[in-house]
């Protein structure tokens, strides 16, 4: 579904991506863990289409075609999925309407009629309601006064909508207590699907005892230093992220 | 009284020159309206040609260049005719009490519906007014824009051919809206007209008016409105403002409030139109407890100049005042946004609170705001906020991560940045109305944009 070959990417004259070779199957979740300043976000971002990231190098391919040329709003119709770090609010807008208008944007783009409000409404509620949210907050502003732990619900509660393909949660465990962890991981895992892959960004294991993925990669100074199993991020737990930076140096 | 005298021989200056034509002019069509009438005519063209127009070492007029209304030489109003099908999309829906349609600043009774007025209110024009009762209107006209302060007030009562006077008597509800809706249409000369409109609201009633503004697309000429608004002690008004001149006119809009103790006075003006635009609201919170808002959202595109000038003025203890002004500028539109509140030595107790923001759609658009705040008494709150800024570029970008294209999540962003004056509206039609009209232009304005 994914498929992305020695992505170099650029921020500010910076260097960040030196070159990321990663392959993403349906069905299949990844977790893309690392120190700070690794590159993770800027992973995320790009792939999410956010502006002021300078490719300069390599390829993105996905459902067969370059990513990289399509507007944000076109990945998202075509299934891709930012669940953002920080997400951001918006006075004025409310919530339960911009999510109506982002999935009849992405309904028309798949040739389906617009979603009505009535059954709209039903949908959103009983999705509110697996991720515990409170109702009253589909009809506040978006993100406007949440707390931390609200908004990355809210961010899940977006996803479990729209249903993406290709879901990429960016830091979705930085700010949860360990009880709205749960709630969100069981958001996440109620997600998993054959026809969907999920990316997960994290600094943490502590979000992979929730959400188990397939395959764990350690991203350092802009590459992909290691990649394996679970075990990978028990042992990163462990051993911490030195471990990993030391280790070409002692092979 | 004394008779009436001829006109002073203090030099003309060309900037008022104009309207001292027009003066003159009309004389004779005059003649048949009561002398105190004539006499305020005759001392506000005096005043006008002692004051001249305003130029921009007034502090007021600072950034306001009457310029582009001096260089064109404006007509006298001539009656016109408008078609029932052009007044439909003016006229408003929903529950309305009593609708007065005036065509060049004319009175127009077959286009007016006065019939479901109750008892104890009276909806008229300004000329039956004069002729039937004119021990009250007298006194009332221009007390509150006082033509030897204003040089477009002068002008108004130097020139006006009609208006409107709505009086609410004590205790009575108006149920419906009373609509006051002023219309242009002068295909063949640039016209100058000067509309009126005199409400006073007695003890304890309530009542919500709607003035609009409209013009007939393309045409070029000048509305030059005064409205005066009395609320007796404990009366409610809601008063819009709708302004969706032609793109090509000028409008100078002079609206002055008096709330008396304990009366609650709400403005929403919405400036949605117009090349060349004045709007002045002048409030004065004259008895204890007297409460007002004003709201305010003005939309300015391609080399349109707006100005809203307001002055709310605490002279008593114990009122409060709320102020929200938003602007939307795109291309090289300027405005200019200027918030006074007086709060005198005798206001204690003050509750003040003035918010104004701008957004700029271009890199072009230009806005010059100032809040002045000038506060005599010491046990008051007042406060005030002012930002210009752009759209939130993470606000789009979210908007668009979620699927929504970007002139959507565009023209989303803007409709909640204008939501918190519409909201007000609680004329549920004309809210709709209002968010057409904004919609189309701002549709329209995002189209016109490279970059934002």
């Amino acid at each position: 579904m994914l498929e992305i070959h020695d992505l170099q990417v650029r921020v500010e004259e910076k260097q960040i991506l030196r070159g990321i070779t990663l392959a993403v199957n349906t069905g299949e979740i990844h977790a893309i863990m690392g120190p700070n300043g690794s590159g993770k976000s800027t992973l995320a971002n790009v792939l999410a289409g956010r502006d002021g990231y300078e490719v300069t190098g390599g390829s993105v391919t996905y459902k067969g075609q370059d990513l990289l040329g399509l507007d944000p709003e076109v990945r998202a119709r075509e299934g891709v999925f930012l669940a953002f770090q920080y997400p951001v609010e918006i006075p004025g807008v409310n919530n339960a309407y911009f999510l109506r208008a982002a999935l009849n944007a992405i309904r028309k783009h798949r040739g389906l009629p617009d979603l009505d409000a009535v059954a709209f409404m039903k949908m959103i509620k009983e999705k509110a309601k697996e991720l515990e949210m409170d109702p009253a907050m589909l009809n506040r502003s978006v993100n406007e006064g949440f707390s931390g732990g609200e908004k990355k619900r809210n961010e899940i509660f977006q996803m479990a909508v729209l249903e993406p393909t290709l879901a990429i949660l960016d830091e979705t465990d930085s700010g949860l207590d360990i009880d709205a962890l749960k709630i969100v991981a069981a958001g996440v895992n109620a997600m998993r699907s054959p026809d969907r892959a999920i990316i997960v960004v994290t600094h943490y294991q502590r979000l992979l005892d929730y959400i188990v993925p397939d395959f764990v990669h350690v991203l350092s100074d802009g590459r992909i230093i290691k990649s394996g199993t679970r075990d990978l991020a028990l042992e990163l737990e462990e051993k911490g992220y030195g471990w990993i930076d030391a280790e070409p140096a002692h092979a | 009284m004394p008779e009436i005298q001829a006109p002073s021989a203090r030099l003309v200056t060309a900037d008022v020159q104009p309207y001292v034509d027009h003066f003159d002019g009309a004389l004779s069509r005059r003649l048949r309206e009561p002398q105190w009438l004539g006499q305020q005519r005759l001392a506000a063209r005096d005043a006008l040609v002692a004051m001249g127009l305003p130029t921009t070492r007034d502090e007021e007029w600072r950034f306001t260049p009457v310029a582009p209304l001096t260089i064109r030489s404006f007509q006298p109003a001539t009656r016109g005719a408008i078609g029932r099908d052009a007044l439909h999309a003016m006229r408003l829906s929903g529950p309305v009490a009593a609708e007065l349609v005036f065509v060049n600043g004319w009175f127009a009774p077959a286009l007016s519906r006065l019939g479901s007025l109750p008892a104890g209110v009276a909806a008229d024009s300004l000329s039956a007014v004069v002729a039937r009762v004119p021990a009250v209107i007298d006194t009332e006209l221009g007390r509150l824009a006082r033509a030897d302060r204003h040089a477009f007030a002068a002008i108004n009562t130097a020139l006006f051919d009609d208006g409107a006077v709505v009086t609410v008597g004590p205790d009575v509800a108006v149920d419906g809206v009373i609509h006051v809706l002023f219309v242009a249409d002068a295909p063949t000369d640039a016209m100058a007209v000067h509309p009126r409109l005199l409400v006073r609201a007695g003890a304890n009633s309530r009542v919500q008016l709607v003035e609009s503004y409209y013009g007939t697309a393309g045409q070029v000429y000048f509305t030059n409105a005064i409205t005066e608004v009395t609320l007796e002690a404990g009366a409610r008004v809601d008063h819009y403002k709708v302004q969706r001149e032609s793109r090509q006119a000028f409008h100078v809009g002079l609206t002055h409030v008096q709330c008396d103790r304990d009366s609650r006075f709400s403005s929403h003006a919405f400036s949605l139109g117009g090349a060349w635009v004045r709007n002045e609201v002048t409030a004065t919170m004259a008895d204890q407890g007297a409460e007002c808002t004003l709201n305010g959202l003005y939309l300015g595109d391609g080399h349109s100049m707006v100005d809203n000038h307001t002055t709310i003025d605490h002279a008593k203890p114990h009122c409060s005042s709320h102020e929200v002004y938003k602007g939307i500028l795109g291309g090289p539109a300027r405005a200019v946004f200027n918030g006074k509140i007086v709060v005198r030595p005798d206001a204690q107790k003050t509750d003040a609170k003035q918010t104004n923001k701008a957004l700029l759609l271009s890199d072009l658009a230009l806005i010059n705001s100032k809040p002045q705040l000038e506060i005599f008494a010491n046990d008051v709150k007042c406060t005030h906020g002012a930002a210009v800024g752009q759209l939130d570029e993470q606000a789009i970008f979210y908007l668009r991560a979620r699927g929504i294209g970007e002139r959507d999540a565009k023209g989303m962003l803007v409709h909640a940045f204008a939501g918190e004056v519409l909201d007000g509206v609680r004329l549920e039609p004309l809210r709709q109305r209002i968010e057409q009209v904004i919609a189309a232009d701002l549709t329209a304005m995002l189209a016109g944009q490279g970059t934002v």
